[in-house]
C-alpha cells in the first residue's frame, strides 16, 4: 500500500507546484523556495512526520522534505544545546543529500559535456 | 540617396545583394527550408568544443560561403558590419579579429540582421564603401545560457516562448549588378507597450513591427497590393496575429501577404513552442529562401521587417518592461518581366 | 482594441495561447508520482537489504536519486523528461540535483575553479538559503515557545 500512497502523495505535491507555476506565474526558483519553507513550517507541528509515516518516499522525495529535515536536525540539537544547537544541527539530516548533490554534480560536470 | 519623410531611406543607385551565405544547426536542417541553406550542421556543437566557439564557427562559415559565391576575397571588402546576441557582441568581434576587414559592430538584438543590411546599403549608396559584408549569428545554446537557464536544466517551456535559431547569415552588398536589389530601408523607433514577460517576446515586439510597417507604408505611399510579401523576423505564432490585428485596426490589412521567419523555418510539429527567434532567424530565411525566390523572380518585392527585443537577462528580474525595435529593408528582384 | 499602448498588456490577453492547465497538472502528477514511486522502491531496498530503519533509509534513498539525476543530466536526458513533466521534475529532489549539475556543466569551459565550482550553486543556492533561514527562524521560535511553557 505504501507504494500507492507514495505515488499519489509525491504526484500530488508536484501538481501543487505545477499550479503555482501555471496559475500564479511563479518561476521554478520561487516554487522550490516556497516548498522548502512550507516543508519547514509543517515540521513545526510535526505534521510532516505524519505524512512521511503515511506516504514514505512520497513525502521524502519532494523538496519539501528538505525544509522538514533542516528543521528536524536543528530541533534535535536545539533541545540538547539550546539556541546554539539550532546552528549546530541544521545540516545534520540533510548532509547526505547536499554532499551527494555537490559530489555527483561536480564529477558529472568533469566528465560530461552539455548536449543542448 | 534620399530621405523619404522621416524614417525611410531610398537608395538612388542600384545596390545589389551580390551573394549570400547561410549556415544552420540540426533542428533548422529538419525544417521546411533546409534546402535553401548552404550548410546544415548535424550537431549543435558544430564540431567545436564549446557553445561560444560553435556560434563563431557558424558565422565564420556563412561568411566564407558568401565570399566564395561572390568570388571575392576578404581583402576586397571595405567594411564588415556584424551583430549577434552575446554580451558585447563577442561572436562578431572575434570573427572581425580573424578577417581583419574594417569593422563596425552593431547591436539591435534580433533586428541586427536588417540593421546591418540597411546601414551597409546606405554606406554603399553614399560612396563610403564599394563592397560591404553584413552578417549576424545566433546559437540556441549560447542564447539559452545567457538569457534563460543552463542548457541541461529542466526548466519549464511556455507556449509563448520562442526557440533561438542556431545559424548565421551573411550578405554582400555591392554596386556590381546582381540578382536581388536593395531599394529602401525604414529605420524603426524603440517601442515599449508595457510587456515585461521575457518568455513572451512575440507579444512585446508586435507593436514595434507595426510601427515600422505602418511608417513604411505611410512614407512610401504604397499599399499592401504592391508587395508580394511582408516578412517579420521573429514575432512567432503568438506575435504575428497580434501584428496583423494592430495594423488592421489602423486600416492596413497585410494579413494575406504577411509571413514570419520564426514560423517559416520550422514545421509545426517541431519542439519550438511559438516558433523560431534570434538574429539568425530572419537572416537565414532572408538570405537563403527569400534570396533564392527573389533571384529566380518568383517573388518581386519583399519587405523584410526584422524585430528585436532590447533587453538583457537582468532587466526582466528588475521588473522593467521590454523596449522593442523593428527595422525594415525592401528587397526587389532584379529579373525583368 | 490593441492600439492602446496604456492598456495593451491587458487587451492582448485575448490573443495569448491557452495554458493547458489540466494536461500540465496530469503530466506533473504522473512523473512526480513515478519519481516518488521509484524512491519508495529504493527505500524499501535499503531497508530490507542493508537493514536501514524507516527513519534512516531516507538518506541513502535521496543520495541514490541524486546520483541518478546527475547522470541523466550528464547524458542530456533530464531536460527532455522535464520538457514533458513540468513541475513533476522540478519539485522532487532530483530537480535540485539537476539544477546543480546543469549549472556546473554549462560553465565547464571556464575552468574547474571559476567555471564548475563557482557556478555549482548558481540555481540551487536559493533552496539552501531559504531552507536554512526558514528552519533557523522557525527553530528559534519553537524553542522559545517550548521554554515558555
Amino acid at each position: 500500500m505504501i507504494f500507492v500512497y507514495a505515488f499519489l502523495v509525491g504526484g500530488g505535491i508536484c501538481v501543487v507546484g505545477q499550479l503555482l507555476m501555471d496559475v500564479f506565474k511563479l518561476t521554478p526558483a520561487h516554487v522550490v523556495a516556497t516548498f522548502v519553507v512550507i516543508g519547514a513550517a509543517l515540521d513545526v507541528f510535526g505534521i510532516y512526520d505524519h505524512l512521511i509515516e503515511f506516504a514514505g518516499a512520497g513525502a521524502t522525495v519532494p523538496i519539501t522534505s528538505f525544509g522538514h529535515s533542516l528543521l528536524h536536525g536543528a530541533m534535535a540539537e536545539g533541545h540538547e544545546h539550546g539556541y546554539l544547537g539550532i546552528a549546530m544541527g541544521i545540516f545534520k539530516l540533510t548532509s547526505a543529500g547536499i554532499t551527494s548533490a555537490i559530489l555527483f554534480g561536480f564529477i558529472v560536470a568533469l566528465i560530461f559535456k552539455p548536449k543542448g | 540617396m534620399s530621405k523619404v519623410r522621416k524614417q525611410t531611406w531610398r537608395f538612388d543607385q542600384p545596390i545589389y545583394l551580390g551573394a549570400t551565405g547561410t549556415v544552420v544547426g540540426p533542428l533548422e536542417a529538419r525544417g521546411p527550408l533546409s534546402a535553401s541553406f548552404d550548410k546544415c550542421y548535424e550537431h549543435l556543437h558544430c564540431g567545436q568544443k564549446s557553445w561560444t566557439e560553435a556560434e563563431r564557427a557558424l558565422l565564420r562559415r556563412s561568411i566564407s560561403f558568401c565570399l566564395a559565391k561572390a568570388g571575392k576575397a576578404e581583402g576586397d571588402i571595405d567594411l564588415f558590419l556584424a551583430g549577434d546576441l552575446m554580451d558585447q557582441t563577442v561572436t562578431s568581434n572575434f570573427i572581425a579579429r580573424e578577417n581583419r576587414i574594417p569593422f563596425l559592430g552593431m547591436f539591435g538584438a534580433c533586428s541586427s540582421s536588417m540593421e546591418t543590411l540597411a546601414t551597409g546599403a546606405m554606406l554603399v549608396d553614399s560612396g563610403f564603401a564599394d563592397n560591404v559584408l553584413c552578417a549576424v549569428s545566433s546559437h540556441n545554446a549560447t542564447a539559452e545560457r545567457q538569457f534563460r537557464y543552463p542548457t541541461e536544466y529542466g526548466g519549464p517551456t511556455k507556449l509563448t516562448q520562442t526557440f533561438t535559431v542556431t545559424g548565421a547569415g551573411a550578405a554582400l552588398l555591392t554596386k556590381e549588378p546582381g540578382k536581388v536589389k536593395v531599394k529602401e530601408a525604414t529605420i524603426g523607433r524603440v517601442i515599449d507597450w508595457g510587456i515585461n514577460d521575457a518568455a513572451n517576446l512575440g507579444t512585446a515586439m508586435a507593436p514595434a513591427a507595426a510601427d515600422t510597417i505602418w511608417t513604411h507604408f505611410q512614407d512610401t505611399g504604397r499599399t499592401p497590393d504592391d508587395y508580394d510579401l511582408v516578412v517579420t523576423g521573429d514575432l512567432s505564432g503568438v506575435g504575428s496575429p497580434i501584428l496583423d490585428e494592430i495594423l488592421l485596426e489602423k486600416g492596413l490589412d497585410i494579413s494575406s501577404i504577411h509571413q514570419d521567419c520564426g514560423t517559416m523555418i520550422y514545421t509545426s510539429d517541431q519542439p519550438v513552442s511559438a516558433g523560431g527567434s534570434g538574429c539568425a532567424c530572419s537572416a537565414v530565411v532572408t538570405y537563403g529562401y527569400l534570396f533564392n525566390r527573389l533571384a529566380e523572380g518568383s517573388l518581386k518585392r519583399v519587405l523584410v521587417v526584422a524585430t528585436g527585443a532590447l533587453l538583457n537577462s537582468s532587466t526582466p528580474k528588475e521588473k522593467d518592461t521590454i523596449p522593442c525595435i523593428a527595422h525594415a529593408v525592401l528587397l526587389e528582384s532584379a529579373k525583368e518581366g | 482594441m490593441l492600439n492602446d499602448p496604456k492598456n495593451y498588456k491587458e487587451n492582448v490577453k485575448a490573443y495569448q495561447p491557452k495554458v493547458p492547465y489540466f494536461m500540465n497538472c496530469f503530466k506533473a502528477f504522473l512523473v512526480g508520482g513515478l519519481i516518488s514511486l521509484i524512491g519508495q522502491g529504493v527505500q524499501t531496498f535499503y531497508m530490507h537489504v542493508f537493514h536501514f530503519s524507516k527513519q534512516t533509509a531516507g538518506n541513502p534513498t535521496v543520495a541514490t536519486l541524486i546520483l541518478a539525476s546527475a547522470l541523466l543530466t550528464g547524458f542530456g536526458i533530464y531536460d527532455k523528461i522535464a520538457n514533458f513533466a513540468g513541475a513533476g521534475t522540478i519539485v522532487p529532489v532530483t530537480g535540485f540535483a539537476n539544477s546543480i549539475t546543469s549549472s556546473a556543466l554549462e560553465h565547464k569551459n571556464e575552468g574547474v575553479v571559476l567555471g564548475i565550482a563557482t557556478n555549482l550553486f548558481q540555481l540551487a543556492g536559493e533552496v539552501i538559503v531559504f531552507g536554512v533561514v526558514s528552519a533557523a527562524v522557525l527553530g528559534i521560535v519553537r524553542l522559545f515557545i517550548e521554554h515558555l511553557f
